[in-house]
């Protein structure tokens, strides 16, 4: 599959020194799409969304717009934007609360006018020093320029947004802990039903959560048009992505793509993109979507990215980050590391999770380093199943969000892949790989 | 007299004026403590608890949560390093391993000059630059080695003193314009939204 010539919806302006700064913003069209916006009523802004069939882009990928048009009417709805960016190996939205924070003020303007909301919330990783500081750059220049505030651009329209540091805790990404973390207390995700904020959010009140990276495709979409929009990518994967490159590649990095046009082979060899694996090795596995996705394999490269495609494989695109694992890799240690992670970050409240997580990662260790037994690989899986029922994909669920039940993702797929390597750190009582 | 400086705490009531409800300023008021002291000290819990209208165990209690916040005390410099999936791939656990023998520390310690605290991290959201690093939240990628030595003597000699400022990842940032002189509007939410919750608890309760 060739590669398209990029679209640059969302990097634009990233080639540029002062891509921060309002100055660079407004002469690159910056606010354009939001002077068309208040131009339009809010239901035709929203419809617009409605119609370019953006997929949010922080995991999950619900559309936008039907997240939209549950918020139950009330006095006080909310906007918030999920910028708590934590899964490992996931960094865009990063580049885009750095580089472009004005796309994502912007962004977050017209949805607030869509939504007929006057307070917003941008939660920001607390570790995104810089990020909140050229976030809260972006807004007083906004305030100042008459792009935010009261009676915004002379419309009648006003809207306050408050950036918000959260204090480093990966559970914070999914969206009733953040709002739970945003009023202040402990990032304990809150039990389902109802399964949207929208009728019961923030104080209780009904909140839209978005992530950063769907709040910046906004003012394009506005400017350009849904058509446009949906003239690029293919199905229900509509316009560019950023895709998150990281591991064994030569080039690793943030790269935006067209939804479905470019393959992982592409993505991972091709010269303009990650130009291969590192020093020549040949690619053992992948991760496609965050590390709560299971893994694929060499024979999945022409898979192409998009939501539905890659869901076909049993997997996820997640929140479009891709992890590439070369053949001198350990996979039971990877698998260890991942596991170290969730068992790290589990918020505690629920037993499969606290307790299945820390057994996980002590078996894995155990293996790792050469006291493994034969009969803990059967040991993994039950343990697995018992957070999972079934270890099956997408997750069953035992607990109050999906961090538990994305545990037994990387285990079982490296026992399904990789079992020969297993057994061989317990039969020589060491990792082959040294 | 307050323990948190007259900076801080006006900063920390401009933070309580921006939200509908004072809880929510709790975390970066947190931030703002830990700029002038580096961690929570129990006497600043007490007066961000009067600050936010929470017991000082409420604070802690949701304190004690966040992995950046801090019940006890860390050197000048934070030294976190991310070991997470995409830095481990590129050599992170050899990068902690030489950290750990520059510094003298595990991960968790602190050096007797108090200088430096050394952090196992998790993913800093730098993965195109892995292995990196983060001191006090400012980022370093690609950390060598001799780049980790080169960032600690630049450290040590005060030369990284614009690039890293000392605690807080607020430290920087300052809100200009905004609504939030808008005192009425918020009081004016507040007041609607508890009269909905006393509605709620009055006339719509009876299932119990």
């Amino acid at each position: 599959m060739a590669i398209t010539e990029p679209p640059k919806i969302l990097t634009s302006r990233l080639a540029f020194e002062d891509s921060h700064r309002l100055e660079r913003y407004l002469a690159t069209g910056g606010y354009q799409g939001l002077r068309k916006a208040l131009a339009m009523t809010p239901e035709q802004v929203a419809a617009e969304v409605d119609a370019a069939s953006l997929l949010g882009r922080g995991g999950a990928g619900f559309p936008a717009g039907r997240k939209w048009s549950m918020l139950r009417k009330g006095p006080i709805p909310y906007l918030v934007v999920n910028g708590d960016e934590s899964e490992p190996a996931t960094f865009k939205d990063h580049v885009l609360v750095e580089r472009d924070p004005h796309q994502l003020v912007e962004g977050v303007v017209i949805a607030a006018y869509a939504l007929q909301v006057a307070r917003a919330f941008i939660y920001l990783r607390g570790e995104f020093a810089l990020g909140l500081e050229r976030v809260q750059g972006a807004l007083n220049e906004a305030y100042a320029h008459g792009a935010l505030g009261r009676d915004i651009f002379g419309s009648g329209f006003s809207l306050d947004i408050v950036v918000h540091p959260g204090a480093g805790a990966y559970i914070c990404g999914e969206e009733t802990a953040l709002l739970e973390s945003l009023e202040g207390k402990r990032g304990f995700p809150r039990i389902k039903p109802p399964y949207f904020p929208a009728a019961i959010g923030l104080y209780g009140e009904p909140t839209v959560v978005n992530n950063v990276e769907t709040m910046s495709n906004l003012p394009w979409i506005i400017s350009n048009g849904a058509a446009a929009f949906t003239a690029l990518g293919e199905g229900r994967s509509t316009g560019t992505r950023l895709f998150a490159l990281a591991g064994h590649v030569r080039n690793p990095g943030v790269y935006e793509l067209e939804m479905v046009k470019t393959t992982f082979r592409d993505l991972i060899y091709a010269p303009v993109l990650g130009g291969g694996i590192l020093h020549g090795r040949e690619l053992k596995a992948l991760i496609p979507g965050g590390v709560s996705a299971p893994w694929l394999g060499p024979e999945h490269l022409d898979v192409p990215l998009g939501q539905d495609e890659v869901a076909a494989c049993d997997t996820m695109l997640g929140s479009g980050s891709i992890v590439a694992m070369d053949d001198h890799t350990c996979v039971v240690r990877a698998a260890w590391r991942i596991t170290h992670f969730f068992w790290r970050e589990s918020c505690g409240q629920c037993t499969p999770c606290r307790e299945g997580g820390g057994w996980l990662e002590k078996i894995l260790r155990r293996i790792e380093g050469g006291a493994g037994r034969e009969e803990d690989l059967d040991l993994l899986m039950d343990a697995c199943d018992n957070i999972a029922p079934g270890v099956s994909w997408p997750p069953q669920q035992t607990t109050i969000c999906v961090l538990g039940p994305s545990i037994p993702s990387s285990i079982a797929s490296a026992i399904r892949m990789f079992r020969d390597e297993f057994l061989l750190h317990v039969k020589e009582g060491a990792c082959p790989h040294g | 007299m307050s323990h948190l400086s007259e900076d801080v705490l006006a900063r920390a009531r401009e933070l309580v004026g921006l939200y509908p409800h004072p809880r929510s300023a709790l975390i970066p008021i947190c931030h703002l403590a830990q700029e002038q002291d580096g961690w929570l000290r129990p006497e600043a819990i007490t007066e961000i608890a009067d600050m936010v209208g929470l017991t000082p165990a409420e604070v802690l209690g949701t304190a004690s949560f966040y992995d950046m916040l801090h019940t006890e005390p860390v050197g000048r410099y934070l030294v976190s390093i991310c070991t997470n999936i995409a830095c481990m791939l590129r050599g992170a656990y050899d990068l902690l391993e030489h950290a750990e023998q520059r510094l003298g520390v595990r991960p968790g310690g602190t050096t007797e000059d108090g200088l430096f605290t050394l952090e196992d991290a998790e993913c800093l959201a730098d993965c195109g630059r892995a292995p990196c690093l983060q001191v006090n939240h400012r980022y370093f990628g690609n950390v060598t080695p001799e780049a980790f030595d080169q960032v600690i003597d630049d450290l040590t000699a005060g030369r990284l003193d614009s690039e890293v400022p000392t605690h807080g990842t607020l430290i920087r940032v300052r809100r200009e314009g905004g609504l939030r002189v808008d005192g009425q509007q918020i009081a004016e939410e507040r007041a609607a939204m508890a009269e909905r919750r006393a509605e709620a608890a009055g006339g719509g309760g009876g299932g119990a």
